[in-house]
């Protein structure tokens, strides 16, 4: 039964990403009347959930402080996401990474 | 007030006009007419609806009868609704769209057994004191009963830990967000009463 309700589920052609993938993404926010479209560019800590309750985890350097962010799959702001490195992390949920500065915050990219 | 029985199925949320809304989804009906009382024969109106099937083995003759009365098969749920608006016949089956015009609607169900529980749970007591300063075991605690020796008992009705949840609880005005007629689905804002899988009663 509840896969039947999936079925009106948002279809969106994102490009398939994991934990550890570098990505911009590109969503709409509303100012006042305004619209505009802002970037953030992080790293994929972690993927939640399934359907139309998927969320993703984006986390980014501003100068020294971390900011994370995020995102429902299914949200009509996003309007599109790039994928900018493919990193090598053996973890589905890399929070490790938080702890983690300088060079050893680094992920290494995968070899294709 | 005329109404159907449902089914929770499940939570999930959906994006509407820009807001993640969080929203359950119910399966109301499809739902049988299997007697219709009437002041002359019964001594009151009403309409008594079935839903969900039950094996025949589970039931006895008695309700076999019934059920053979209004020509179907058994039901495990039956509800009696008064002051029902719509002409209905015996043997009717009414399904979702019966709601198609409605936004708002009553939803009753049994709300979740909590077990035997403390009075911060139960009543929404606040506990005894702080939680520092020597202070010890008293954080969840009742406090005070009552005065002293006037009147020398504790009042009726005192709030007591006990039982809870497992009580009858209705939610008013619930929004209709989307009916899916195929599959009898029901989706509506927010939370209603009852583990997954319990009988809700709807009504307009």
């Amino acid at each position: 039964m509840k896969i039947v309700e999936k079925e009106f589920a948002v279809e969106n052609d994102f490009p398939e990403f994991k934990a550890g993938d570098t990505i911009t993404v590109h969503y709409k926010i509303i100012e006042g009347n305004k619209e505009r479209i802002q970037q953030f560019r992080g790293v994929v800590l972690q993927r939640k959930g399934s359907g139309t309750t998927e969320t993703f985890a984006v986390r980014k350097m501003s100068g020294n402080i971390g900011v994370e962010r995020i995102f429902p799959t299914a949200s009509p702001f996003i309007q599109k996401i790039e994928i900018n490195k493919r990193g090598k992390v053996r973890r589905a949920r890399i929070f490790y990474l938080r702890k983690l500065t300088g060079k050893k915050a680094r992920i290494r990219e995968k070899k294709f | 007030m005329e109404g159907l029985i449902g089914k929770k199925i499940g939570m999930t949320s959906l994006f509407e006009e820009g807001k993640n809304v969080p929203c359950t989804v119910i399966q109301a009906g499809p739902c049988v007419i299997t007697q219709i009382k009437t002041r002359k024969k019964d001594g009151y109106d009403a309409v008594q609806l079935g839903f969900d099937e039950k094996k025949e083995k589970h039931c006895t003759k008695a309700e076999l009868g019934h059920f053979k009365n209004a020509n179907t098969t058994p039901k495990r749920k039956l509800v009696e609704f008064t002051k029902f608006q719509t002409e209905v016949n015996l043997g009717d089956i009414l399904n979702v769209e019966f709601f198609k015009n409605d936004t708002w609607l009553d939803v009753r169900g049994i709300s979740k057994g909590k077990g035997f529980q403390g009075v911060v749970k139960r009543h929404g007591f606040h506990g005894v004191g702080d939680q520092t300063h020597g202070q010890h075991n008293r954080n969840r605690a009742p406090g005070s009963l009552g005065a002293s020796s006037n009147p020398s008992r504790v009042f009726k009705g005192m709030r007591m830990a006990g039982r809870t949840g497992g009580n009858q609880v209705m939610m008013i005005n619930i929004r209709v967000m989307k009916i899916i007629p195929d599959n009898n689905l029901l989706i509506v804002k927010g939370s209603v009463p009852g583990p997954k899988g319990s009988f809700l009663i709807i009504t307009k």
